[in-house]
């Protein structure tokens, strides 16, 4: 059995009035594929954003490979340092070349030389199929090119943790499986991988575990195979019908 | 079988092409249209033909004295009479191969960093000649006796010269301080921020005018009898002053219009403020507030003037100085003229310039 490298202990979440995380208990296993879905403004988002500290939580505790998160801005790099995120918008930096875009974070926060950022970010180019374009500027690349950029990006720093946020919501249709191929390569090469996705196919081949969530809570957590095809509450029979009637 | 005769493509109605379409599209193209073309001509027709009847057709261009220049025009001699005055000031003559060689080394240095421009060491270079420079502007116009060039006390400077010193100054020691002051401003600490915007909202509210006063009339009040720096020293520390406050809120302007996933996608890779900020922010700022920074400097140029009000003389100042010359009475007018023409060509280029920089950066969004 391996152990916990996310815990998540009852955190609670308010944007002023509004309760956004509702008593969130969850504990993520080295290695795991966690798909986390819901309804828009279920606070999934907000749930993986707590994870690497975009956003503060009021209650509870979350221990990330063993550093617990605190206001301690030394802790929150510690942890953004293991922890990588691809966003909904790819959020690539428009201003520098693709290769600058991954060589950056590994030069200026974990020391690495120059020499061997770049070859590292070449290889990982290679990898996600795109390593002719490593001169060009994100603007020059169709948005499933961004975001595999992106998610080599996030590789760069050899996380031990993947959170991906809708990271095929903003492509184009005939763009998405190219990010998830990216993204099932991943899952088979045994990376923690957390993901705010919509896309059930994803889910069924390679989530370990699929949450349901809903008004800020966690309504149900299960195998792919029962999540699907014996939910228990009606709250997520009701979302994977319309889903997947889509 | 029947037989197509092609018609040949007809031209489009003469009001609608060429001149005359130009005209009734844009000028003529309503009442309001019409009424407002036909204003606006007649009071082209009352200002051009004086204007260009004073400047050319009628001016004076060889009488070499005041009194030769008899017709009731321009005289333009006196322009070329006084064009020292009008560049240097009172700088010595003999000492204007100084300014002179300065501008040549201004112009090499621009010159050696866009030859430059694909080599590896550009930057280094292009920093090193940003830190050498001041040091060379400023023993060469003021002197130093230890490198034995004579020194010309600054208030013998003056003209062009003068307001070209003061708007650089100006321009470059705002724009680093006004980059702090918004990045200040938008600090976590509080009293950095405070402090920020304290200082910026206290120098907008104040007129350039009553701090080139303070500057110069009250800050000696506050040194103990004898310590007496420079006027113009003390008007550009007033200028500079000035200047940063607007350059800090036209940046803040533009660190607010970078998108939010770009300041979380630099946290989440778990960069620094200031790795954050140098690298990421900055540059996508500095590029959305480019026409704005620009703009603001150009009101720094022309607000130079108003350092006459503490007895310093730029171009404009030397205008009023010129005619107190008894040779050349009654020729104010020519001067400004002068002064004015001079002044647009300057600000012109610096607002071109500005629409360069912004196609070589516009790289994205």
């Amino acid at each position: 059995m391996k152990d916990n490298i996310i815990t998540i202990k009852g955190v609670n979440k308010w944007y002023g009035g509004f309760h956004a995380l509702n008593e969130i208990n969850l504990e993520v296993k080295e290695g795991e594929i966690i798909v986390v879905c819901g309804p828009s403004g279920s606070g999934k988002s907000t749930l993986i954003r707590c994870i690497n500290f975009l956003e503060k939580f009021q209650e509870g505790s979350i221990i990330v490979d063993g550093i617990e998160l605190s206001d301690d801005i030394k802790k929150i790099r510690q942890i953004r340092s293991e922890v990588s995120m691809v966003f909904q918008h790819f959020n690539l930096f428009p201003h520098l070349s693709i290769i600058d875009n991954l060589t950056l974070a590994p030069i200026w926060v974990h020391n690495k030389s120059k020499q061997e950022a770049r070859e590292k970010a070449l290889q990982l180019l290679d990898r996600v199929g795109i390593r002719d374009q490593a001169d060009k500027h994100p603007n020059q690349l169709s948005g499933g090119q961004q975001q595999r950029v992106a998610i080599a990006r996030a590789l760069c720093t050899s996380p031990k943790i993947m959170l991906f946020d809708e990271p095929t919501s903003a492509l184009d249709p005939e763009m998405i499986a190219e990010v998830l191929n990216v993204m099932i390569g991943l899952a088979k090469e045994g990376m923690t991988m957390i993901c705010v996705t919509h896309e059930m196919g994803f889910a069924k081949r390679v989530a370990d575990r699929v949450i349901f969530m809903d008004e800020g809570q966690i309504i149900e957590e299960n195998q792919p195979n029962a999540f699907f095809n014996k939910p228990e509450s009606e709250r997520l029979q009701l979302f994977l019908d319309q889903i997947l009637s889509k | 079988m029947s037989i197509f005769n092609l018609k040949q493509p007809r031209s489009a109605p003469s009001t609608h092409t060429g001149v005359l379409g130009w005209l009734m599209n844009h000028l003529f193209s309503s009442k309001t249209n019409t009424a407002l073309s036909l204003f606006s001509l007649y009071l082209l027709y009352l200002i051009v033909p004086p204007l260009l009847d004073w400047m050319i057709f009628s001016a004076d261009f060889s009488e070499k004295t005041n009194t030769e220049c008899t017709r009731n025009a321009a005289c333009w001699f006196y322009i070329n009479e006084k064009m020292s005055l009008f560049m240097y000031g009172l700088y010595p003559s003999e000492e204007y191969w100084r300014p002179n060689l300065l501008i040549a080394i201004t112009l090499t240095f621009v010159l050696a960093v866009r030859l430059l421009k694909h080599q590896i060491y550009r930057h280094k270079v292009t920093l090193s000649l940003f830190v050498i420079y001041p040091f060379v502007a400023f023993f060469l116009l003021y002197g130093s006796d230890f490198l034995g060039i004579k020194i010309v006390e600054t208030n013998y400077w003056g003209g062009l010269m003068l307001t070209v010193v003061v708007a650089a100054v100006g321009i470059v020691a705002s724009f680093p301080i006004g980059i702090f002051l918004a990045l200040g401003r938008q600090s976590k600490m509080k009293t950095i921020r405070w402090l920020s915007i304290a200082y910026i909202e206290l120098i907008r509210g104040i007129p350039l005018i009553t701090i080139l006063f303070m500057a110069s009339v009250m800050l000696p009040l506050f040194f103990t009898e004898g310590i007496d720096f420079d006027k113009l020293l003390r008007a550009l520390i007033g200028i500079t002053l000035f200047q940063t406050a607007y350059i800090a809120e036209v940046i803040r302007g533009g660190l607010q219009a970078v998108p939010r996933g770009q300041y979380e996608a630099a946290d989440a890779a778990g960069l620094s403020f200031t790795q954050k900020m140098f690298f990421i922010i900055l540059p996508q700022a500095l590029k959305i507030s480019i026409p704005n920074i620009v703009g603001s400097f150009i009101a720094l140029f022309k607000d130079t003037t108003l350092v006459l009000i503490v007895g310093i003389f730029d171009m404009l100042a030397i205008a009023e100085l010129a005619t107190t010359d008894a040779d050349w009475l009654g020729r104010k007018t020519e001067g400004i003229v002068f002064v004015a023409m001079v002044i647009w060509v300057l600000l012109y280029l610096m607002s071109r310039y500005s629409k360069t920089l912004e196609k070589r950066f516009n790289t994205e969004h």
